[in-house]
């Protein structure tokens, strides 16, 4: 065929291949050719690439060693722009036309590495070694960071914005079933006969798992067909979702599992049509955890070349992909699987050199069927050390003790391109891990298993230590039925009769977590344990003798399992090498604890359509294309979208500003003050209610009368303010901060509730039901005197604190005398659906006052000037009324103890020296301090300095010629004309006054005005 | 993910549509200025923060807006129960 040509491992069709339809690709510049069906992995074996990147630290090349999601080596970055994917496994891409892969690690390649002279003085970076030996000068850190991690490498993030899409699908089921090979297929059919509805997830391609490269036979069909037929049966069930290409990679509470959907991935990087992928959030009423197992590979000298595998990746690239990927074959194992192996490499053509076996008598049925084809199987030994440069040339093997922990005798060679190892197998608990099930060790299985289930799940099959295949469908069987039962449906009795298949006898394997070598560990060549991270034998006994006891300081200083593969082949190893140089069980040592995500999840996903604008609802104010046809600038206060300043031609903010407020001052601005919180508050024992909350009383507040009031928290401090109106018997509208409204309502809800529910008060946020315009300045009068008719403008008749219902523009309005600028001013408020109307009504009568719109940044620096607290900006959550000078704000005679009134008596809110707020008065009258600046006495002193207190806020004035600055400070109202200090980063030491809160306009005079 | 029961709307609920709202069963003393200020501290800051069962005011913030209270095992996090303020939990454990 012509694909053999260029891919010389390339054996055929594999049973997930197509051998006969080639695929060009590119890997690090090079282009190749694959066939439908291949992942990134196999394609690469196929055209014999043995060095697909070079390790983390060590820069040693690497090659492929698992078939999964395992795999610690070939981590590939995807394509390349706003699309590229970093730190995928080249195991789990699907080929696909044009397909652009690189390793991520590898500078400037992965055959000639620079860094690879690091690997020759491997033994000078000990764990820890960057800690030692670049902390110091502390200062030079990140100098030393950025070249390590330059060299180092991690793949690179897109600097673009995805050009993809993603989205979330919330989904309930009776059962969900983790996996579709032998044990999830049964699962899954037996819960679903009964009717409940069922999800099946797999992360592979295709459903089977590792039947797929099987050559058992069940119910005397090929395991293949046998998948093929289950998942036809699943799909003629019309309440089971077959999820493919669908990771679950987190277990959270009360049965929540998210899925990851893969739906474009395997077809191009980016998505042609729909979605790339799809987080599938899975409220599962019963959970069956079929994740099967991960062989262990074994630890030996130089296990990491190119050309060292797992047992059963090899049998998975022959039998899957049509891949052989070698010549010569040696095995080292301590069970029985990996006989597999041999016979299907042998199969295949190729010369097994040697089944080398730790185990001393051998009688396996799988051990006598390799015999009877000629396979030379060698009972008593290890490789013990594999040795070439950047492909295995040959094996070093030697005679082992009974337990495996001592060479007996004299080291021999075997020429060999291929090593496979199988060190067992380690159940994939990381899901049931999730849940907080400890994991326990077995002895029989040499491995941890799950521990007693947590939430409503059971783990069936090679996940829970079970590796037979007629033990994985008669578990699954059970969970599915078990399953289904608990979630309300059947009678948790299996229907179908269990699948039939060959069973072999095993004898057991033999627990061996490193295989000794004629030198210790430490001075042996390196025995690696994480291959990502460059985690050896020695590295781990080294920590131990450096006093590291538990596992968990052990992984956080050699950094064992903080790969992107998180340990998936390394940990148990590890684990027991830390065991036995501390000299106790590895059931006594324990395990590092699994969190999700099980594997990498992109970000893309987790925010699904929750992006760009739709990542926070915007909200509008019904002027708000009044204010953009202006040109207003926006800021945003919570989710709104406020005008922050109006500029005109060639105006700076500066300049707008200064025009805004000196209109105010002289004529006449308007202000949209419709995002301010506003909740109607009804019932009996409203006001006693409203006065509960606030610091002052509102019992004898008249309809028609407003009144300021601070609301605190029980603690005493400054939570909210705004002013209350009295809108008839029994009815008030009170006016909470913009960022405040919902914390406000919520707080009010909660007292009513929980503590005074014999209170009859009712509770309404009507915030967008109205439009609020606000006109100040001393013409304000005369503007809404040119649109309103039917109310006594008079300053007798409507005086400050006053509200108002008449007819504004034509429409029904509230008009409230309340002032956040210290001018006269008048709240509008009309219905939302009128507001533009009534808005363009007031500016046409506003302008033969050159009546002016502005914005925030305007309403800030009007205040400002009168001292006006914006609670956030001049309060923290630590502030008094007495700390902002407010003392008048307490009602002294409420016979109910407010919220917050205790606390102000306690001993900490009473004592001296609280910072209190003042204002500043910087010498240099241009000189505007930055908001946030903190304040010193002494400007000489050294630093650190005594910190006494800070700017909350700070301006320009332009009606008063100077800077003007809000600030609290440590006994500031004492310290009346008393100098102070800002030292600015920039090294500047600006020097202000302490003068009174109120810059302008101190009597008031101006918004009483008649 | 929790998933809620709220025992207003009498439905299981996701805990998206809930706030949590602190420790239940914490009365506002009736009559503050008779507290030394070590009696209001206890009221104000200190909290049982119990290792196992735990009663808890939560808040169907996005749902019916009423608040009630959730028995919950600060372990395992499962919720034994939920019921109205003002009523008493049918689950208590050994608190400390």
């Amino acid at each position: 065929m012509s694909t053999a040509v260029t891919q010389k491992n390339r054996t055929g069709s594999g049973s997930c291949t197509d051998a006969s339809a080639p695929i060009q690709f590119t890997f690090n510049g090079k282009s190749y050719q694959g066939v439908v069906g291949d992942t990134l992995a196999s394609a690469l074996l196929a055209n014999g690439v043995d060095v697909v990147g070079r390790s983390f630290k060590y820069a040693r090349p690497r090659g492929i060693v698992g078939h999964g999601a395992e795999e610690p080596n070939g981590i590939i970055q995807l394509g390349s722009g706003a699309a590229t994917v970093p730190n995928l496994k080249a195991t789990q891409v699907e080929l696909y036309p044009g397909l652009e892969a690189s390793s991520v690690n590898g500078w400037p390649n992965v055959d000639f590495d620079l860094m690879g002279l690091i690997g020759a003085f491997g033994r000078l970076m000990p764990p820890g070694f960057y800690y030692k030996t670049f902390m110091y000068p502390k200062k030079l850190w990140m100098t030393y960071e950025h070249f390590i991690r330059q060299a180092a490498g991690l793949g690179a993030t897109p600097v673009e914005n995805d050009p993809d899409s993603y989205d979330k699908l919330n989904q309930h089921c009776d059962v969900l079933v983790v996996g579709a090979g032998p044990a999830g297929l049964v699962a899954a059919r037996e819960a679903a006969r009964t009717g409940a509805r069922v999800i099946i997830a797999d992360e592979q391609a295709q459903f089977g798992g590792s039947l797929l490269a099987s050559k058992q036979t069940i119910d005397g069909l090929a395991a293949t067909d046998w998948v093929t037929a289950m998942v036809a049966e699943l799909e003629a069930f019309d309440n089971v979702q077959l999820l493919p290409r669908s990771t679950a990679f987190g277990y959270y509470d009360h049965n929540f599992m998210a899925i990851l959907e893969r739906r474009s991935d395997h077809l191009g990087l980016t998505a042609a049509q729909g979605t790339r992928q799809r987080l599938h959030r899975v409220r599962a009423r019963q959970v069956v955890l079929a994740a099967g197992a991960f062989e262990r590979p074994l630890v030996f000298a130089q296990n990491d070349i190119p050309g060292v595998m797992a047992a059963t990746s090899v049998t998975t690239y022959i039998n899957r992909y049509g891949v052989v990927p070698g010549t010569k074959l040696v095995i080292c194992t301590t069970n029985d699987s990996a006989y597999q192996t041999a016979i299907d490499w042998h199969q295949a053509g190729r010369e097994v050199v040697a089944v080398v076996d730790t185990r001393s008598v051998l009688d396996g049925d799988l051990v006598a069927a390799a015999k009877a084809l000629g396979i030379n199987v060698i009972a008593g030994h290890g490789v013990i050390e594999a040795q070439g440069g950047k492909r295995v040339k040959r094996a070093l093997i030697a005679p082992l003790n009974d337990d495996g922990s001592a060479v007996t005798g004299s080291a021999r060679r075997l020429d060999c391109d291929l090593i496979a190892t199988s060190g067992g197998w380690s159940p994939a608990i990381h899901l049931s891990s999730h849940t907080g099930a400890k994991p326990i060790w077995d002895e029989q299985i040499v491995g941890f298993r799950p521990g007693a289930s947590k939430q409503q799940e059971r783990s069936a099959g090679a996940c829970r230590g079970t590796y037979s295949l007629a033990g994985c469908l008669a578990e699954g069987a059970s969970a599915g039925a078990e399953a289904a039962k608990l979630a309300g449906c059947g009678d948790g009795n299996m229907h179908f009769p269990l699948p039939t298949c060959e069973e072999y006898a095993q004898q057991p394997q033999q627990a061996l977590f490193l295989v000794p070598h004629t030198k210790s560990a430490s001075r042996a060549p390196s025995q690696f344990v994480d291959f990502q991270l460059d985690v050896t034998a020695g590295g781990v006994e080294l920590a131990v003798r450096e006093g590291f006891e538990s596992v968990e300081h052990v992984k956080r200083y050699t950094a064992l399992g903080f790969g992107t593969d998180q340990g998936k082949l390394g940990n148990i190893n590890g684990m027991a090498i830390l065991a036995n140089a501390l000299g106790q069980s590895i059931a006594e040592t324990g395990t590092t604890i699994f969190r999700p995500s099980y594997t990498p999840t992109t970000f893309g996903a987790l925010a699904g359509r929750d992006v760009n604008q739709l990542f926070d609802p915007e909200r509008y104010t019904a002027v708000h294309r009044w204010h953009s046809d202006q040109g207003a600038k926006f800021e945003d206060v919570g989710q709104w979208k406020r005008p922050w300043y109006f500029p005109q031609a060639g105006e700076s903010m500066h300049d707008a500003v200064n025009r805004e407020c000196l209109a105010v001052r002289n004529s006449v601005g308007i202000l949209d003050a419709s995002t301010l919180g506003k909740i109607d508050i009804q019932g009996p024992d409203a006001a006693e209610f409203i006065t509960r909350m606030y610091t002052n009383s509102y019992l004898k507040l008249a309809p028609g009368k407003c009144r300021y009031g601070v609301m605190l928290k029980e603690d005493g401090m400054i939570f909210d303010d705004g002013v209350c109106a009295c809108l008839g018997e029994n009815h008030y509208l009170m006016f909470t901060t913009t960022g405040g409204a919902a914390g406000v309502l919520s707080w009010l809800e909660l007292w009513q509730q929980t503590e005074w529910p014999a209170l009859q008060v009712y509770f309404t946020s009507v915030t967008d039901h109205w439009t609020t315009a606000t006109v100040t300045g001393p013409n304000a009068r005369k503007v809404i005197a040119k649109v309103c008719n039917d109310i006594d403008l008079s300053n007798e008749a409507f005086p400050f604190m006053d509200w108002r219902d008449g007819t504004v523009a034509g429409i029904k309005a509230r008009v409230f005398r309340i002032s956040f600028t210290g001018e006269l001013s008048y709240e509008v408020n009309v219905p939302a659906h009128y507001g533009r109307q009534v808005w363009e009504q007031l500016i046409a009568a506003g302008e033969e006052f050159g009546i002016t719109p502005y914005g925030t940044e305007t309403m800030h620096v009007l205040r400002a000037e009168k001292g006006f607290i914006i609670v956030g900006q001049d309060t923290d959550g630590s502030m008094t009324p007495g700390d902002m000078n407010m003392d008048w704000v307490l009602g002294k005679n409420k016979a109910f103890s407010y919220i917050g009134k205790r606390s102000l008596d306690r001993s900490d809110t009473v004592r001296e020296n609280r910072k209190q707020l003042v204002g500043l008065k910087t010498l240099e009258p241009a000189d505007v301090l930055p908001e946030g600046a903190q304040i010193v006495f002494d400007p000489k002193q050294q630093i650190p300095m005594s910190m006494q207190g800070h700017v909350t806020s700070s301006y320009y004035s332009a009606c008063l010629g100077h800077s003007i600055a809000l600030a609290v400070v440590k006994g500031g109202l004492e310290r009346m004309g008393q100098k102070v200090y800002c030292p600015l980063a920039d090294g500047r030491m600006i020097a202000a006054e302490i003068v009174s809160s109120v810059f302008y306009d101190p009597k008031g005079e101006r918004h009483h005005v008649g | 993910m929790l998933l809620i029961h709220c025992p207003h709307c009498r439905e299981m609920r996701e805990e998206e549509e809930f706030s949590y709202s602190g420790e239940a069963h914490i009365t506002r003393p009736l009559q503050p200025e008779l507290l030394t200020d070590e009696e209001w501290g206890d009221y104000l800051f200190f909290r049982t923060n119990s290792k196992g069962i735990h009663h808890e005011m939560w808040f169907h913030a996005v749902g019916c807006r009423r608040y009630f209270n959730v028995t919950r095992d600060t372990l395992s996090y499962e919720i034994l129960e939920s019921y109205l303020i003002g009523t008493q939990p049918t689950i208590t454990g050994a608190t400390s």
